[in-house]
């Protein structure tokens, strides 16, 4: 009962292939529909001609950008104060950039239908190198709006720069180093897709999408498409993974519904596989140039970060449209360090928008791969144990709650003992002896390997978020959380949330039967639908447990409270002479007499009288708005072999100490971190999207983004520790994305500390191993070349 | 998902069909083994053949069959079942080195060997294992059998000299080699070679090197026969293989890819070049 | 084509891929597919008892032979071992790669009863999964191989 390592309902379904995922949704009369994409990164679009793919037999319809704009459909709003194309009407500003759309009565006649298409393009030069986007001479991306002449998106800074200045004058040693967060691809294995089916006589409109926030889309739908709210009907059938790919809302998505208006029937589209690494929602590309200050033995004094950030074509980053730069700056990370100070300019370039997503927290991914890298680089500069730098400067549990220099309040934490737990279970020592003899021995005989040990510290600040600090497209962050109890004492759930594989049906279940003290077995979990759902802003950013987790303690805790009422009245005493254990009240100092939950849910359906104001029944809602975010931290120490010949690493190693409060089911708490740390493999050594200077995507299919198999991925040693949140219900904290965030900065220090190398660009494939054993470590973000 | 444009599609029944259906149909007819090459192609519309002939019923050319002095390999052998044959590994560890690093198992369970030469993918791994050992091809056509030895059956990436209305039947491997390996760099297990070298060497008396084969792998190049010229009637001592690895480095033409630059790749063919003779000539003892 | 047992015949199209037919035409959803190019493997059945990536079968190419789906895993005793062992070992979390994964898993026991953790890892390394860095997936393989050992 309650909480506890539960097996998962959901299981059921996805062991007998009976999930049900959107391509697998039919619809009666059907149609498919494909996307016409750029070739170009950069091209102004001379003419558009489909009357060819129009007489195909089999083809139903064809969308162009002209068209939606008749409509005022063209361009459709973005999180980020922004407009992107529906489908381009004046020019193409990235390679895959939506063109035309073909509804027709099958999916292969509508990709065949693309070939008929006829697009004229007249190409222009495009802007490929990001650090080259504010040059006096780039071409202009965004030429359409007026007035507009540079790429410049944005500034935006946290801290005190001139207190972070004095620091870093009066300062015993400064470290400086550039750092790049290249370009990557959250990738689930189920790609983004919709059936879009519209009503021509109710006006309704039922989308099924890969939607990780349906209420989100249906507001977008609203407001872009003028459809009124209550005509919307969002469903998010089961979904195969997110990351935060199936945030946002892409053109397609609208094309489909326009389509289906057009059409009258239902539309589906499913993004293909190229589709997806091109054209929705990449994450990262942060260009950084991050300075450490400390005093000769290692303290902390200050860190100041610069930062260019290419956002692609249109700013589409998917966050709380406060912070431009996400939560960059939670980029003091898991330290002490009394002034710190970012700033962090938004460029365009010729590339596909997006920039938040693959389980980044809203750019912590970025902000704790920048300190934990620029630690490591302090300790190498200095000759210091990056370990020993790390226990110095770790945030001690007397200081919690504790403001960082950018004005985060941290509500928890004993970080020093995660970090020792973690150095004894690598056996951190032994490893360092272990490394001297390897070393020794590769240098007599110049074969074999050299080891690395990799530490990152990360503090993540998930559960956005407070209504007073942030919302997204002007929605505030809290959720909402209905719980009906049947007569019989079962109960059903619903929430805004929405699981990609987090195993929401077995956590929230296990939640509420905590809460009320019956079976998780009697407790059904509604999601992912938005007219049988509360509002709340979805599943992203690891707040499904801080935030809708909240809501659902809270609901079920009226409930019980509810009860009380409806028991007092039963057992004629009042309700404050009522005491709760789980499952039932007893009176107080009478042994023996007092009713469970079941005979009070019968109760409060039945003649039962209740005191004046008490209608009966036990259903409840509420809206949680947290108080503030949750702030889970972790210990990562990677172990790696490296062959120097070859540049190739093996992962022999690593352990992850993960503290994440209150952990509501431990079994599925290690999953999702297991997951993450594979993230962490991918991102630091292969996964990478990077463009030719013409702007051509280099990682447009998995046989060029490549992610990690079972091979290359070690057994995980996990370690745990719990402190409590002080601010949530039962003490949890978000976990969804920790290792994701934490694992990149260990695989990178192992590798570099294995070769002695102070600092090369992620991915760490072999070729940028053996490149930085040469000293000259290649710029990741551009095509491999030969200028180097 | 992408989807192959239309196409004819027919089963041969036997290669003298298969023959007759390439002769029939012209040039843009092509032939279907395990597909995992040309399938893919076709979903991204790089090919667009407007016939396929499937030759998955030829069980004629799924033998693995050793005569004295030869092994012969039907091009219908599946990855899996080369994997899968302890005689091959026996005889030639270079083939199962090969194979273990060819894209994944499951892929192995449908892809062919002849499929994989045929596909001649600069970066394919049988290419320059075969082309080490010397093997010869069999291609048949209307006019009967024709015998290519494999270091003259690429003439360019993906190009051989398979005609449009032939098809390859067979390769024989001769058992000259007492030691033969193959190392590859990837990015990732299942990944294209960043590089790979095979090796095969056969000893005399005084550790002298008596024959010697090698083959490199996404170089620009499957030969190196100036190391190989280099090392023949040399002994094998550590000095002369890293000397035979520095001669293929400075003979091959790679090209800068997402996989590496060219120094990078130049610096693998030579690295590995030593290290597979080296594992080859211990395989030999 | 005989599918978990059971006979099709269709007329279709050449080009139409087996897990097209599968899906589209047959409605057995419980295949998947999540790349073009036979990378990701979510797309694997049996055919003629072998794992392949079917989304790189053409469906003419599989007419007359046998197809296993994950939909034909569970017998009439109730589950296989494989998808008992993911359950309890929480081998599965967005469940996407999981049919895949279980076919494969089947047929690697069949044929080695007792795997490694580097022969399970490299006989699934032709599949990926997002979710759960495989700890849990080998782990149940490990469990079924053990309770298919002690049974």
């Amino acid at each position: 009962m309650g909480h506890g390592s539960m097996l998962r309902k959901e299981d059921a379904r996805f062991l007998r292939g009976r999930g049900r995922f959107v391509d697998d949704i039919q619809l009666p009369g059907m149609l498919h529909a494909a996307v016409l994409r750029s070739p170009y990164a950069h091209a102004r679009i001379v003419s558009v001609d489909t009357s060819a793919a129009e007489s195909h037999p089999l083809v139903r319809a064809v969308i162009t950008g002209e068209m939606l704009a008749d409509r005022g459909l063209a361009w459709m709003p973005t999180l980020s104060h922004d407009v992107q194309a529906v489908l381009a009407t004046d020019k193409v500003r990235y390679q895959g950039q939506e063109v035309a759309f073909v509804v027709a009565e099958n999916r292969y006649a509508a990709r065949d239908a693309l070939a008929l298409i006829d697009v004229e393009y007249e190409p222009l030069t495009p802007v490929v190198d990001a650090q080259q986007a504010l040059a006096p001479d780039a071409p202009l991306v965004r030429d359409e709006i007026d007035g507009r002449t540079d790429n410049h998106i944005f500034d935006w800074e946290a801290g005190d720069a001139a207190a972070t200045d004095a620091v870093f004058a009066a300062a015993a040693h400064v470290s400086a180093c550039d750092l790049l967060y290249p370009r990557v691809h959250p990738a689930p294995l189920e790609t983004c897709g919709i059936v879009a089916s519209s009503d021509a006589v109710s006006g309704k409109l039922t989308v099924y999408a890969t939607a990780q926030a349906p209420h989100a889309h249906r507001a977008m739908y609203a407001s872009i498409a003028g459809i009124p709210e209550q005509k919307i009907q969002i469903i998010a059938p089961d979904i195969g993974g997110g990351f935060g790919n199936k945030v946002g809302m892409y053109p397609a998505y609208l094309c489909a519904v326009v389509a289906s208006v057009i059409t009258g029937a239902p539309v589906k589209w499913t993004e293909d596989r190229s589709e997806n690494l091109m054209t929705t929602s990449f994450a990262r590309d942060y260009h950084m140039r991050g300075e450490i200050a400390a005093t000769a033995d290692g303290t902390i004094l200050g860190l100041r970060v610069r930062v260019l950030a290419d956002h692609g074509a249109f700013n589409g980053t998917a966050q709380p449209s406060k912070f431009p730069a996400g939560f960059f700056h939670t980029f003091t990370g898991s330290y002490d360090i009394p002034a710190a100070h970012c700033r962090v300019t938004g460029v365009y370039t010729n590339k596909a928008p997006g920039g938040v997503a693959y389980a980044c927290s809203f750019r912590i991914t970025e902000a704790s791969y920048l300190v934990e890298r620029m630690v490591d680089v302090l300790a190498h500069d200095l000759g210091l144990d990056p370990a020993a730098v790390r226990m110095g400067n770790l945030l001690r549990p007397e200081q919690f709650p504790y403001v960082c220099a950018t004005g985060w309040e941290y509500d928890s934490g004993d970080y020093a003992r995660a970090l020792e737990l973690a150095l004894e279970m690598a056996g951190y020592d032994e490893l360092r002896r272990e490394q001297v003899a390897q070393r020794q021995a590769y240098e007599e005989t110049g074969r074999g390997t050299v080891m690395g040990v990799g530490i990152s510290f990360f503090t993540e600040a998930v559960g956005a978020g407070p209504r007073k600090m942030m919302d997204v497209f002007g929605f505030g962050m809290a959720d909402g959380a209905d719980l009906r109890v049947h007569p019989s004492g079962s109960a059903v759930l619903a929430v805004s949330c929405m699981s990609q594989g987090q195993g929401h049906e077995t956590t929230f279940a296990q939640l509420v039967a905590e809460e009320l003290g019956i079976s998780p077995d009697d407790v059904e979990v509604v999601q992912g639908d938005t007219d049988r759902t509360p509002f709340g802003l979805g599943t992203y950013g690891s707040r499904s447990t801080p935030v809708s987790g909240a809501a659902t303690v809270v609901v079920a805790r009226k409930v019980r409270e509810r009860a009380r009422i409806v028991a007092a009245a039963m057992l004629e005493v009042a309700p404050a002479d009522l005491e709760w254990t789980k499952g039932r009240f007893d009176v107080r100092g009478v042994p023996g007499v007092g009713v469970t939950i079941g005979e009070i849910a019968r109760a409060a359906h039945s003649d039962l009288e209740l005191p004046e104001g008490v209608e009966g029944h036990l259903d409840a809602s509420c809206v949680y708005n947290p108080p503030n975010l949750t702030f889970p931290f972790g210990a990562y120490i990677c172990v790696v072999d490296v062959d120097p010949g070859t540049g190739q690493v093996k992962v022999r190693r690593f352990v992850a100490v993960d503290d994440c409060g209150v952990r509501i089911n431990p079994m599925i708490v290690e999953g999702q971190i297991h997951g993450g740390l594979a993230d962490g493999i991918g991102m630091a050594l292969m996964e990478l999207i990077a463009f030719d200077g013409d702007g051509n995507h280099l990682g447009a299919s998995f046989m060029d983004y490549l992610l990690p198999t079972a091979v290359e991925c070690p057994s995980w040693e996990l370690g745990t520790t719990v402190t409590p949140s002080p601010h949530h219900p039962i003490g949890a904290k978000g976990v969804g994305e920790s290792a994701t965030v934490g694992s990149p900065a260990a695989v990178v220090n192992a590798v570099l500390d294995a070769i002695g190398v102070r600092h090369a660009d992620m991915p760490l494939t072999p070729a940028q191993v053996w490149r930085a054993v040469q000293g000259r470590p290649m710029r990741t973000d551009l095509a491999v070349s030969d200028g180097w | 998902m992408q989807v192959p444009a239309h196409f004819e599609y027919q089963r041969a029944t036997s290669v003298e069909h298969a023959i007759a259906l390439l002769t029939r149909h012209g040039p843009e007819t092509r032939v279907v083994a395990g597909g995992h090459s040309l399938i893919p192609m076709m979903k991204l519309r790089l090919a667009q053949p407007e016939m396929l002939i499937d030759i998955n019923d030829l069980g004629e050319l799924a033998g693995i069959t050793v005569a004295p002095g030869v092994l012969r390999l039907g091009a219908m052998v599946r990855h899996a079942d080369l994997l899968g044959s302890a005689q091959v590994g026996a005889l030639l560890p270079v083939l199962h080195d090969a194979e273990r690093v060819i894209a994944d198992p499951v892929v192995r369970n449908r892809g062919t060997i002849g499929g994989s030469v045929c596909q001649a993918d600069p970066s394919e791994d049988l290419a320059g294992a075969f082309c080490a050992l010397r093997a010869v091809a069999v291609i048949r056509g209307a006019d009967g059998d024709r015998a290519v030895p494999m270091r003259e059956f690429f003439t360019g990436p993906y190009e051989t000299v398979v005609g449009p209305a032939e098809v390859l039947v067979e390769l024989r491997v001769p058992l000259w080699s007492a030691g033969s390996a193959y190392l590859k760099v990837d990015r990732r297990s299942g990944d294209w070679a960043v590089a790979a070298a095979a090796a095969a060497v056969a000893t005399g008396p005084g550790g002298v090197v008596t024959e010697v084969g090698i083959g490199l792998t996404a170089v620009g190049r499957f030969l190196a026969e100036e190391a190989e010229d280099f090392l023949r009637g040399r002994a094998a001592t550590e000095a002369n293989l890293v000397e035979a690895g520095r001669v293929a480095a400075q003979h091959c033409r790679p090209t800068a890819d997402q996989r590496g630059p060219v120094d990078y790749k130049r610096h693998l063919a030579g690295e590995l070049t030593t290290r597979a003779l080296r594992l080859a000539v211990e395989r030999a003892a | 084509m005989v599918v978990n047992g059971r006979e099709h015949t269709r007329e279709i199209e050449p080009r139409l891929l087996l897990v097209h037919l599968l899906r589209d035409e047959l409605g057995l959803t419980g295949t998947h597919w999540g790349c073009d190019t036979s990378n990701c493997g979510a797309c694997v059945v049996w055919m003629d008892d072998v794992p392949v990536k079917s989304c790189t079968v053409l469906a003419a190419m599989a007419s007359g032979r046998r197809v296993r789906t994950v939909e034909g895993l569970e017998g009439p005793f109730g589950l296989d071992q494989v998808q008992r062992s993911f359950a309890l070992c929480h081998g599965l979390q967005c469940g996407f790669c999981t049919p895949a994964m279980l076919l494969t898993s089947r047929w690697l026991l069949d044929h080695n009863p007792d795997p490694s953790e580097g022969e399970i890892r490299s006989a699934l390394s032709g599949i990926t999964c997002r979710c759960t860095g495989y700890e849990n997936i080998v782990r149940a393989v490990r469990h079924a191989a053990r309770s298919e050992a002690g049974s």
